[in-house]
């Protein structure tokens, strides 16, 4: 099986198929989120795309009440805060996304550290439509 | 590793700025002619613009903020100067501290003797939403801005991991953002020249007048608890967390130090320069620390042959609080995890130990991202020539450091100065 470009385009197909993929430098071992053509640890060239099990928990996160125009558009904003973090892998690398199933009106009650689990979050309509990465609190 | 040196010394001999704020009738170009005719007016023994032989700009984003692009050129020939080699600089907000360095490294190559950089932002055209669009773009637009991320949303990360870490609070920030205000309030160039007290008593007194029921607030924390009167842009980090949306440019002038006499009657000394990069923030180790700026720090710190504890003052990028904090550890001036502390505890006043921001910082002052490197400039030359007026330090300031940071740190640009008269 050819392997997909380790483009961010390949990132968001294996999004939308809700699958979180990394990559895996064959020379160092290193692995990477998000995925990287060329290893930045050792330069290597030998690239493969390694499933992620979605597991990990909150680094740092925030609550947003002044929205970007993407984030406004799906509805949320000052009366309708979301919260986003930085979350890192049980694997080791850390990406970028938001933390849904945590109540962002009530930031104090959200903590560095819980563990959590991916989710997909489909956002759009029609042509716009797409999926994007999020996380949710682990449930047992 | 041996310590990198410049191939000649490089002097500031001039420095101006335009006032930082919202100003709906000037372009960019108006505000950097502002901020050239300062800065000539205040070498010593007077400037012939003829001499300057290239420009540096920085400017982040003219294109989005104002549709125009190509910025150098065109600042080079409002001042007169049209035919003269001007490069635009882009690193975010830190885009003129790294034109700085691109002034000191031209100069410092014997290519050119006399350099003139500058920044220049316009920010206030777009409404709230598009100018938060425009800073996010300084993110990674593919893997952090699609998560919610805006720019005070990544330095509020930085404030939970850091909090989370050290045991400091959301009241911690609100200190830092207190005495800022109180500089700010002594500095006629800033957006806000009013401390947090000022702006409470003029809220009250506007409520008064208008008959509408007066606010009960004990005092400046309750005033900065208040929801209402201190809105969370993303928590932990509220409206006196952030840096403004501003207008503004500031311009400086760099000479070869062997030169530096014929200009003026007390030149400082560029003796530290340091630059350096990293990746997005979620692909750093540790969140509570900037490694682009102590990476900088250490570089500017070894080519000055300086430590820490010898910095007199220092201007450092304040666009939240949190980041005040964190670079206050990262420049070593405190141990990590103690930044908030000295914080809460005033050792950063200019009545401290450790002044940090007489200016105002951006959190005052304002933050027109692309001139605010060159900004810090200003007040460093004023501080050290003791013109900085009622905000003069008490103490002789004979080496200062200015850190100027793009994005969440992808970039930062450390500056040592000293003054030998
Ligand atoms: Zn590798």
């Amino acid at each position: 099986m050819s392997e997909r470009p380790f483009t961010s385009t390949s990132f968001q197909q294996y999004l939308a198929e809700h699958r979180l993929m990394a990559t895996r430098c064959g020379t160092c071992g290193a692995l990477h989120l998000p995925p990287r053509p060329l290893c930045p640890s050792c330069f290597g060239e030998a690239i493969s795309w390694e499933e992620m099990s979605g597991s990990g928990h909150l680094k740092a996160f925030t609550t947003i009440h002044i929205a970007p125009t993407a984030m406004i558009e799906a509805g949320y904003g000052r009366n309708n805060p979301y919260c986003t973090g930085v979350v890192e892998l049980d694997e080791g690398p850390a990406i970028s996304a938001q933390i849904l199933g945590v109540d962002a009106s009530h930031p104090q009650g959200i903590a560095v550290g819980i563990r959590l689990s991916v989710t997909f979050v489909e956002r759009g309509q029609g042509d716009g439509r797409h999926t994007l990465l999020g996380f949710q609190p682990a449930v047992g | 590793m041996r310590a990198k040196k410049l191939n000649r010394g490089v002097a500031l001999v001039g420095a101006g700025m335009s006032r930082f704020g919202a100003f709906p009738a000037d372009t960019t170009r108006d505000l950097f002619v502002q901020a050239f005719r300062e800065m000539r007016a205040s070498v010593d023994k007077g400037l012939d613009p003829r001499g300057i032989e290239a420009i540096y700009i920085g400017n982040y984003s003219s294109d989005l903020f104002e549709g125009q692009g190509h910025t150098a050129p065109l600042m080079a020939d409002w001042i007169g100067l049209a035919s003269r080699p001007a490069t635009r600089v882009e690193d975010a907000c830190a885009s003129s501290g790294v034109a700085l360095r691109q002034g000191i490294l031209a100069i410092a190559s014997g290519l050119y003797d006399m350099v003139l950089v500058g920044g220049i932002e316009k920010m206030t055209n777009l409404p709230t939403e598009r100018v938060t669009d425009t800073l996010a773009t300084a993110g990674d637009v593919l893997y952090e801005i699609p998560a919610g991320f805006t720019f005070p949303g990544f330095y509020a990360a930085i404030a939970t991991a850091y909090m989370a870490r050290y045991g400091a609070s959301p009241e911690s920030f609100m200190k830092v953002g207190l005495k800022n205000h109180e500089n700010g309030a002594l500095n006629p160039k800033a957006q806000f020249g009013a401390t947090i007290r000022t702006m409470m008593d003029r809220r009250i007194a506007s409520a008064k007048a208008k008959g509408r029921p007066m606010p009960t607030w004990e005092d400046e924390m309750a005033f900065l608890h208040d929801d209402n009167a201190n809105p969370v842009i993303a928590w932990p980090m509220r409206l006196f967390d952030c840096s403004p949306i501003s207008d503004g440019a500031a311009a400086a002038l760099l000479v070869a130090e062997d030169l530096a006499d014929s200009f003026s009657d007390v030149p400082i000394h560029i003796i530290g320069s340091g630059q350096a990069s990293d990746c997005a923030l979620h692909d750093r180790p540790d969140l509570t620390t900037i490694a682009s700026a102590r990476l900088a720090g250490e570089q500017a710190y070894q080519m000055a042959g300086v430590r820490p504890a010898d910095i007199k003052i220092a201007e450092v990028h304040d666009c939240f609080t949190i980041a005040e904090i964190v670079a206050t550890e990262d420049l070593g001036f405190f141990a990590p995890g103690e930044g908030w502390k000295a914080a809460e505890e005033g050792v950063t006043g200019r009545g401290g130990r450790r002044p940090i921001n007489s200016s105002g910082g951006l959190k005052s002052k304002g933050h027109p991202v692309g001139a605010s490197g060159i900004g810090q400039v200003v007040e460093i030359w004023h501080q050290m020539r003791g013109e900085a007026g009622e905000r003069q330090l008490p103490n002789s300031v004979d080496l200062a450091l200015t850190h100027n940071v793009g994005g969440t740190g992808q970039t930062c640009a450390v500056h040592i100065y000293e003054r030998r008269r």
